[in-house]
């Protein structure tokens, strides 16, 4: 029981799998590395957090054909990017040209890495400096204790005593 | 005093995000806007030996629906299509977008045919070739066959009297 559970489970694993399994026959071992690598870079439009490798969406299995098409065809890499590009832009692109347009994604997260590690350096500064005379008034009030211990013993008594 | 600069960041995070909130995600820009419309040659959905192709149009303002009987948000769409046909401003082309030829036909019977004329794009290579990826879609097409205007998904009256209309009057009135 528990291995037919377990075999079921393995099966449920495998369905979506298999549902993405199309048979292409590639000229070369090379031109199969590049459609590979090619449908996990390229955007699926309509499940759009989807790359072409991952969705089951019609559009999808088109834009797959058509990239193993234009692999068999002899196009290069760049060449098949470019044919996507230019009918539905740097959107389809998993990974956006650097240029002027795209600069704040790019730089975005280190300037913003910039402006924080600046920031905690001048915070860690602040409390440096800070902590310096916080040492001085400890040995200040250390040296105000051992001073005055008997008299604010005194004290401390006879104000319990007035409590009383 | 200490709270302003968290506070800040907060308000400039709230601004971001409601401007995040109003885009939408789904309309990604065309880069065929100002590129000549691609061509094609597809047999007509009504007289399938006869073939369509954008060049016939060449010269003229006109207006390319790609739509589909599956699709179901071209339903709510066809009657905006319809006035906007009923006008008579343009030559509206519908490209029946990877559906079978007796569908699109009973479709069109159904709910009425704006088009001037239908062209079948069974395996949808037209499609991609024009970058769609959602149906429908409609494509604006100046006199110097270059794509003026694409709309992603269905045109709203909205759309149509704002955008479409006073689009292909300016256009009408360019020197050919």
């Amino acid at each position: 029981m528990k291995y037919l559970t377990g075999l079921l489970l393995f099966f449920t694993l495998l369905t979506p799998v298999y549902a993405a399994i199309e048979v292409h026959e590639f000229k070369d071992a090379a031109t199969e590395a590049d459609y590979k690598n090619l449908i996990e870079e390229l955007r699926c439009l309509v499940c759009q957090n989807q790359n072409l490798a991952g969705s089951d969406a019609d559009l999808a299995k088109d834009l797959r054909q058509q990239t193993y098409e234009l692999l068999q065809q002899g196009k290069s890499r760049a060449e098949v990017v470019d044919y996507m590009v230019t009918r539905y832009g740097d959107f389809v692109l998993y990974r956006p040209p650097v240029k002027s347009s795209t600069m704040l994604l790019w730089a975005g997260p280190f300037a913003l890495l910039f402006i924080v590690l600046i920031v905690v350096m001048l915070k860690i500064k602040k409390t440096r400096t800070v902590e310096a005379p916080v040492q001085m008034n400890l040995d200040q009030a250390k040296n105000l204790l051992s001073d005055d211990v008997s008299e604010k013993n005194n004290d401390g008594q006879k104000n319990k005593g007035a409590t009383k | 005093m200490r709270f302003l600069i968290p506070l800040g960041v907060f308000g400039l995070l709230v601004i971001l995000l409601a401007v995040g909130l109003t885009m939408d995600p789904k309309k990604v820009p065309s880069p065929l806007i100002g590129k000549v419309a691609p061509a094609f040659d597809l047999p007509q959905l009504h007289n399938p030996s006869v073939n369509f192709s954008p060049e016939h149009f060449k010269g003229k303002v006109w207006v390319l629906n790609v739509w589909a009987s599956w699709c179901v948000s071209c339903r709510a769409e066809h009657k905006v299509i319809t006035r906007l046909a009923n006008m008579k401003l343009v030559d509206i082309v519908g490209l029946d977008y990877k559906d079978e030829a007796e569908d699109g036909k009973r479709w069109l019977r159904q709910f009425g045919n704006p088009y001037t004329l239908s062209a079948l794009d069974l395996e949808g290579k037209a499609g991609i070739d024009w970058g769609v990826y959602g149906v429908p879609e409609t494509f604006i097409m100046g006199k110097d066959g270059l794509i003026k205007h694409k709309h992603i998904g269905p045109v709203d009256d909205k759309a149509l009297d704002e955008e479409i209309v006073p689009l292909l009057k300016t256009l009408l009135q360019e020197p050919s």
